[in-house]
């Protein structure tokens, strides 16, 4: 044995370890990829040998292989080997490998579920936090799903060493999958108060996280924070919340004011710099909140802006120059925040911003440009973007120069040219721009050329005279390798000339300038373009030269363009070879014409007609889909499957069609394609976005009066057009702009100072002077020519919105749960459920007889239950809906249960349990009201009244819990009218929304005690002394989310069973869901399809004669507002197991005026609890059953259960279908049924805070699962 | 929250990369070498923020970065993160290492890229920060190695110890033996007691 030792480690000792590969790589570097490539042979061999720590050692190498950028997701399995070692350090080199080389999409990563969940459980606290470390790197969906309960149950570990991790993780959890949030919220937020600093500070970081992202879900958590704040010491948690206190105020003024007070403490007592500075950020994101209803805030604002200055401009002696550059960044950018709702506070500061963008750092660069952009107005436009002109031509690197360019289009460019008056100039501006070398924003330039000369018609023969000369000097555009990306410039150049052809003052000498050979060197889309504009030049020149009467001239233009247009139909560009190959045979067309002396200027003309207008971004999204357009629907029926795969690769080619469809075609006689074809011609014409082919040549707008939905542009001549193109004396030519504008801004001073004095003179009598000479203001400046910008198109009755601008694909999207309901039961964490085979111990005896006793209770019950179940479901359907409503009115409607249920233990022992139960729901749901009452507390005098009427508020509902045993008398609430005076906010709709919910059962209160009184036999789990009537039960829903969008809500109700008729077994049994559709939106909704993919254990039952994949009709519509319930049965085979069924559900949104295909997705869990029946049994029976010896038992505890036995029982009943056969003091036995008849029998014991259950069932697998469940069910309490 | 921890030294040679998010190889080395293009031109005194690094993250995304000496502490945050803190948070980091390496410098980082992992795993998790506490950081960076020590000292025979001493003694000089042997073995015993002091965090 020690001998073998020994050789092990002499073999290894001629391995390399990490150090050696180290070294030995760095005497390598000559030949560094040769010898690396070596040692991965060595690894792989390595990593072949049995040893463990071999095999460590390899991983070990490979991780710094990785760093150095070696792909290792080959040795993702050997990785996974030493992950799973017993010994810390080779899983600690394991985990790490994995945390730099794993991600979603290795597929080992499915097998290390189980050793992570084993390292969780290890006993070693640095095992789990190895593995909590690790996870927190490559957690996927699955994993997060699967291990999801495992880290909850960390995050009340011993030692906060592991709660700190498991309270992190969670974060990362939560992002891979959102259904854990809810359940796991309520623990992280104890997290918050946790007694060791690093947990909390952990718990603080997680909110933080996700709530920056939804803060609105949050807002209920501010006192806590709040109190957080005002008691920590940790300024990274201070930091944290200061900086989510900066994301919530902007939701909730009120909350602002009570900040200010810790916020300036903090200020002033604080040495920490970081924590200082957030402070600030945070007092400026208040200030601004506040101040967007007051006037009177601005002052703090200046205030502000002007400490900021300070910050800028000052540099501390005492400091390194680094620091100061750095509180110099930092200043600028919480300018910046203020600049947003402030322009006018930041913008007296310009000189300083603009002082900035000669810092040396490109950072402080670069936030001032930032600034810049807020900054600008109608009066310093010209000079800012000149300042920036001079930058750009000494800026040394393209990145910094890029950036200056497009922050110059930017500015320009900002709410629809708002601030350029003078357009040549601007025009002017982006023919300069593109003389810089290098740069990537050519489309830039270009779509802004384009854009402009589109949208300002003003300027268009100023923009084509520009662009023709760029067209001219090409040469130097595309001359230098390095330019790639300006020729971009060429094609809007190329396409403007040609489209607006009539301004051009010499149009042949511009076709000769796009038709020379050198352009065959532009990028294929730009020759596109040039060929085609040289089409529409052509037809231009031809009209202007068919008025002559030589008609040489034109036959020259013709032959220019044979002779030249072959070179582009051999271009290797398919578009460039197309349109040449098009454009060459119309021509030589037209030539044959022309020497017949036929008149066809105006045909050829009329190929172009028509005028392009600006579309809105998002326009073609916002055309509604007609109704009765089905875009998901087959046109033809899909081929099968089979069929598809064999078509698919001839399917390139669209001629080769299906030869099925062939006939339809020709079926449709002439007539009726007339019929068609004039339809469709009628629809376009009223169709405002289908260009027309009506030849009203609207390229001569000037006499086309007939299309006036374009506004027509008055040119007003005041400043001179022509400027000569290139200037000897060197001055770029957007400066002479300025001073051409200056010079005009001064002449209009002038006059209008005239005009004043008149004015002035003339209106003596009343006011003295009004207009000072004080500022020019914005008015003032009236733009060089009356510029109407064609604004873009929207489709009719479509509000340009920004709600579809969100990414879908954010993860964050998912989390945005609302955290203040209560839990729903389903909401519940997956828990594991293959490890209870290994509990699992068989008695082993051979008890064939099936006991006559469970034969009875078996006929027993499904005759009852038919008879019951009826009554039971819409029982207990009101029971649960009830019961979601009880909140705050919980404990007097327990009262009255009780009066009337009359079963009293005893008068103290019961007021004891009501009002412990009743405040646990009260200390939940009232969180939000909380919120709004503590917000009231605000120091403030001008919210006073608002907080006495939130109070008010308040106490509307505690008196009616006074007056609540008089279910009839509904007290008028003056709460309704209060409420509208105050101002909306969230929560207080949502309390008038509980306080309608509570009126509605009042008016259902004497029925629903009727329903316990009378049938107390028939509810659920009453046969034999079970739980007793007195017992208030905490609410208990068994109706949960299944999926939501903005559209619809569905509500799952737990699988609800239906035992089939007996003998009917072998086909599996039947398990009805109802689900809850409510419309939430105001739209109706209509032909709801619900279909779930069938497993291979459960399908969805049918009707008959419909393929497996079809949907099920949803057998009524919603209008809005309307919620209803549909039932959906589905057959399963086996129920030992839960289930886990995907589903879509489709609908239609019809409004008034559209209507629109949506879909939703779900998933349905079906519980192994569900597939229990409700079944009372007798004890004698029971007591038989448990002895006949065929069952196999299993046992499971669960520690730190608080709640009274009996609740405890009425849990088990409520949520796992159980009934209590007998109740001895702190221990009773329960009996359920499943829908295959297998029994399952519990024997439930307490003692302290310790749950013993052992359980015995005919179906181990089953049981196992089911008390997972159970367990789960108390995890989570 | 940090999207990706760099350190590289002034040629732009890797010394930890810590990606919070996947990439591929390709393009963690492209990052690499993109940053410490963004960084290395930077004057010593200018501020230590960065924008516009193109590959990693957008507009939401600044370096936060630090020069020590030879090497270049780069953390890539989101705006959840504050500036100020994280410069405080990359301080604590290298004083950290300084204490678990004694007078840390870039061989200590070279040779030893696995510790530092380790180090800082107790820092950032899953790009969330940790434990700012260095205290708190280095007690379990230490219960952790004295766990690691525990363990290997079961296994390797102590011939195997004076062997790898020999052999790196012969490659390199005793700076490189100090790395090379600290980290196999625990040095307490083999070692004279000046030098285990200085060894104890390994």
């Amino acid at each position: 044995m020690a001998l073998k030792i020994v050789k092990g480690s002499i073999d290894r000792m001629f391995d390399k370890n990490l150090q050696d590969l180290v070294r030995g790589i760095r005497n390598h570097k000559e030949d560094e990829a040769k010898y690396i490539s070596t040692c991965i042979d060595e690894i792989k061999q390595e990593l072949k040998q049995d040893n463990i720590a071999v095999k460590a050692n390899a991983v070990c190498k490979l991780t710094y292989l990785q760093m150095l950028g070696y792909d290792v997701s080959w040795a993702a399995f050997n990785i996974v080997e030493v992950m799973s070692s017993s010994k810390f350090t080779y899983k600690r080199i394991g985990y790490l490998a994995a945390s730099q080389c794993f991600h979603e999409s290795t597929d080992v990563i499915m097998l290390t579920t189980n050793q992570i969940r084993k390292d969780l459980s290890s006993p070693n606290q640095y095992d789990t936090g190895v593995a909590l470390t690790g996870l927190s790197c490559f957690v996927t969906p699955d994993l997060a799903r699967d291990l999801a309960n495992d880290i909850m149950t960390l995050m009340s570990h011993t030692k906060p060493y592991i709660r700190k991790k498991a309270v992190l993780i969670m974060y990362k959890v939560f992002l891979k999958y959102p259904e854990s949030l809810r359940p796991a919220f309520p623990r992280l937020k104890e997290k918050l108060e946790d007694p060791d600093p690093g947990v909390q500070s952990a718990a603080v970081n997680v909110i933080c996280e996700l709530a920056r992202r939804n803060p609105k879900n949050y807002l209920s958590l501010a006192p806590l924070f709040f109190k957080l704040m005002t008691s920590s010491t940790n300024n990274w948690v201070l930091i944290k919340i200061i900086k989510l206190f900066g994301a919530l105020t902007p939701l909730e003024p009120r909350l602002g004011k009570k900040l200010i007070e810790p916020l300036t403490n903090l200020i002033h007592s604080t040495s920490a710099m970081s924590l200082l500075y957030e402070c600030v950020n945070t007092v400026i994101a208040v200030l601004i909140s506040l101040s967007s209803g007051m006037p009177n805030h601005s002052a703090s604002i200046q205030l502000c802006v002007q400490k900021l200055r300070i910050l800028i401009e000052d540099s501390d002696q005492n400091c390194e120059p680094s620091v100061n550059a750095c509180m110099k960044y930092l200043g600028l950018l919480a300018m910046s925040k203020i600049l947003k709702t402030h322009p006018k506070s930041v913008q007296s500061h310009k000189d300083l911003i603009l002082q900035c963008l000669d810092d040396k750092d490109e950072s402080i660069r670069l936030r001032a440009l930032d600034l810049l952009y807020g900054m600008v107005s109608k009066k310093n436009l010209m000079e800012i973007v000149k300042k920036l002109m001079l930058h750009v031509d000494k800026a040394e690197g393209t990145t910094y120069r890029d950036e200056l360019l497009t922050k110059i289009i930017d500015i320009c460019s900002q709410s629809n040219y708002q601030y350029i008056t003078n357009f040549e100039w601007y025009i002017s501006i982006l023919v300069e721009l593109t003389r810089l070398e290098g740069t990537r924003h050519g489309h830039l330039i270009a779509s802004q050329m384009l854009d402009v000369a589109i949208r300002v018609k003003a300027i268009r023969v100023f923009a084509v005279a520009q662009m023709a000369t760029l067209l001219d000097n090409a040469h130097l555009l595309t001359g230098n390798v390095q330019r790639k990306g300006i020729c971009e410039v060429l094609y809007a150049a190329a396409w403007i000339c040609g489209e607006f052809s009539e301004h051009l003052d010499n149009p042949t000498q511009t076709l000769e300038a796009m038709l020379r050979p050198k352009v065959a060197t532009l990028p294929g889309h730009i020759q596109a373009v040039y060929v085609q504009n040289a089409a529409k030049l052509f037809a231009t020149i031809l009209k202007s030269q068919e008025g002559n009467t030589d008609s040489t001239a034109a036959q020259e233009t013709s032959q220019l363009m044979i002779d030249r247009l072959p070179l582009f139909v051999q271009s290797a560009n398919l578009e460039v070879q197309e349109r040449a190959s098009c454009i060459l045979q119309l021509v030589k067309y037209i030539q044959k014409l022309q020497q017949k002396d036929v008149e066809i200027a105006e045909e050829v003309i009329a190929l172009f007609a028509g005028e392009l207008n600006p579309v809105a971004p998002k326009a073609q999204k916002k055309v509604p889909v007609p109704e009765g357009l089905d875009l998901d629907a087959w046109i033809n029926e899909p081929p099968s499957e089979s069929e598809s795969e064999d078509e698919q690769p001839r399917a390139i080619f669209a001629k080769e069609e299906p030869k099925h469809s062939r006939p339809r075609h020709t079926e449709v006689d002439e007539k009726e394609l007339a019929k068609r074809r004039e339809a469709r011609k009628q629809e376009q014409a009223n169709n405002p976005f289908y260009i027309k082919s009506s030849p009203s040549s609207q390229k001569v707008y000037q006499e086309a009066p007939g299309v006036e939905h374009i506004p027509v542009v008055q040119i007003d001549l005041s400043v001179p057009l022509k400027v000569p193109v290139f200037c000897p004396t060197g001055l770029p030519m957007s400066d002479q702009y300025v001073k051409l504008e200056e010079e005009r801004r001064q002449k209009d001073k002038a006059e209008k100072k005239k005009k004043e004095k008149k004015k002035r003179k003339e209106k003596r009598s009343g006011r003295g002077k009004r207009h000072d000479s004080g500022p020019e203001s914005e008015e003032d400046i009236t733009p060089a020519h009356m510029v109407d910008i064609v604004t873009e198109e929207m489709p009719e009755n479509a509000l340009p919105s920004d709600d579809d601008d969100k990414d879908p694909n954010d993860p964050h999207k998912a989390l945005d749960i609302d955290l203040d309901k209560p839990l729903a039961d389903s909401e519940k964490l997956p828990v594991r459920s293959h490890r209870a085979a290994e509990v699992l111990k068989s008695p082993a005896q051979d008890g064939d007889a099936e006991s006559a006793v469970s034969q009875e209770t078996k006929k027993k019950s499904s005759k009852e239950k038919r008879e019951k179940k009826k009554d039971k479901d819409r029982d207990r359907k009101k029971s649960k809906e009830d019961k979601k409503k009880k909140k705050k009115k919980h404990k007097s409607e327990e009262k009255g249960e009780d009066l009337l249920g009359g079963q009293e233990d005893g008068p103290v022992g019961q007021s004891e349990e009501t009002s412990e139960v009743a405040a646990q729901p009260t200390s939940t749901t009232a969180e939000v009201s909380d919120l709004d009452f503590w917000l009231s507390n605000a120091p403030v005098p001008s919210n006073t009244q608002e907080a006495a009427t939130v109070a008010a508020a308040e106490a509307a509902p505690v008196s009616e819990l006074a007056s609540g045993t008089a279910p009839d008398s509904e007290p008028d609430e003056p709460k309704d009218t209060e409420t509208e005076e105050t101002k909306s906010s969230k929560h207080k709709k949502k309390k008038q929304k509980k306080e309608k919910e509570e009126k509605e059962k009042k008016k259902k209160k004497k029925h629903h005690h009727h329903h316990h009184h009378s049938d107390g036999g028939g509810e659920e789990s009453v046969q034999n002394g079970t739980v007793e009537e007195e017992e208030p039960l905490p609410p208990m829903s068994n109706y949960c989310l299944l999926a939501e969008n903005s559209y619809i809500k569905m509500m799952m109700e737990d699988a609800d069973q239906v035992n089939d008729i007996q003998g009917n077994l072998q086909d599996g049994s039947q398990v009805v869901v109802s689900v809850i559709f409510e419309n939430k939106c105001d739209s109706f909704l209509k032909s709801m399809e619900f279909n779930v993919l069938d497993s291979l254990n459960s399908k969805l039952q049918r009707p008959e004669g419909s393929g497996p994949h079809d949907g099920l009709t949803v057998p009524f519509q919603l209008p809005p507002g309307v919620s209803n319930e549909a039932r959906f049965v589905f057959t399963m085979q086996s129920i030992i197991m839960p289930q886990k069924l995907k589903g879509t559900l489709t609908f239609i949104v019809k409004n008034e005026d559209s209507s629109t295909h949506e879909k939703l997705d779900f998933k349905l869990h079906f519980t192994c609890t569900s597939y229990l029946i409700t079944t009372p049994c007798y004890s004698d029976a029971f007591a038989k059953l448990l002895e006949s010896g065929d069952l196999k038992c299993s046992s499971v505890k669960l520690e730190g259960v608080v709640m009274p036995f009996h609740h405890l029982l009425a849990r088990i009943c409520f949520r796992h279908h159980f009934s209590v056969v007998e109740r001895i003091d702190s221990c009773a036995s329960m009996y359920s049924r499943s829908i295959q008849d297998h029994h399952v029998c519990l024997l439930v014991k307490t003692s302290g805070q310790t749950v013993s259950i052992d359980a015995k069932c005919d179906e181990p697998t089953l049981l196992g699962n089911v008390l997972d469940e159970i367990k789960q069910t108390f995890s989570q309490c | 929250m940090i999207k990706a921890i760099l350190i590289f030294n002034n040629h732009g040679k890797p010394r930890l990369s810590k990606f919070y998010e996947h990439y591929n190889e390709d393009i963690e080395q492209q990052i690499i070498r993109e940053t410490f293009h963004l960084v290395s031109k930077r004057d010593e005194n200018v501020c230590n923020f960065l924008e516009g690094g193109m590959l990693i993250g957008g507009s939401d995304y600044k370096l936060i970065y630090r020069h020590y000496a030879t090497l270049y502490f780069v953390f890539c945050v989101d705006s959840s993160e504050s500036e100020l803190g994280i410069l405080d948070l990359i301080q604590v980091f290298v004083e950290t290492l300084d204490k678990c390496f004694e007078n840390v410098c870039e061989l200590d980082l070279i040779f030893h890229v696995d510790k530092v992992h380790n180090i800082l795993a107790e820092m950032v998790m899953g790009g969330m920060v940790l434990e700012t506490n260095m205290n708190e950081i280095i007690t379990q960076v230490d219960a952790q190695n004295k766990m690691e020590k525990s363990e290997v000292r079961l296994t390797l025979p102590v011939h195997y110890f004076y062997l790898s001493v020999y052999q790196a003694g012969q490659v390199d000089t005793g700076r490189y033996c100090r790395s090379a042997c600290s980290c196999r073995i625990s040095c307490k015993e083999h070692e004279p007691p000046g030098n285990a002091q200085k060894h104890q965090h390994w």
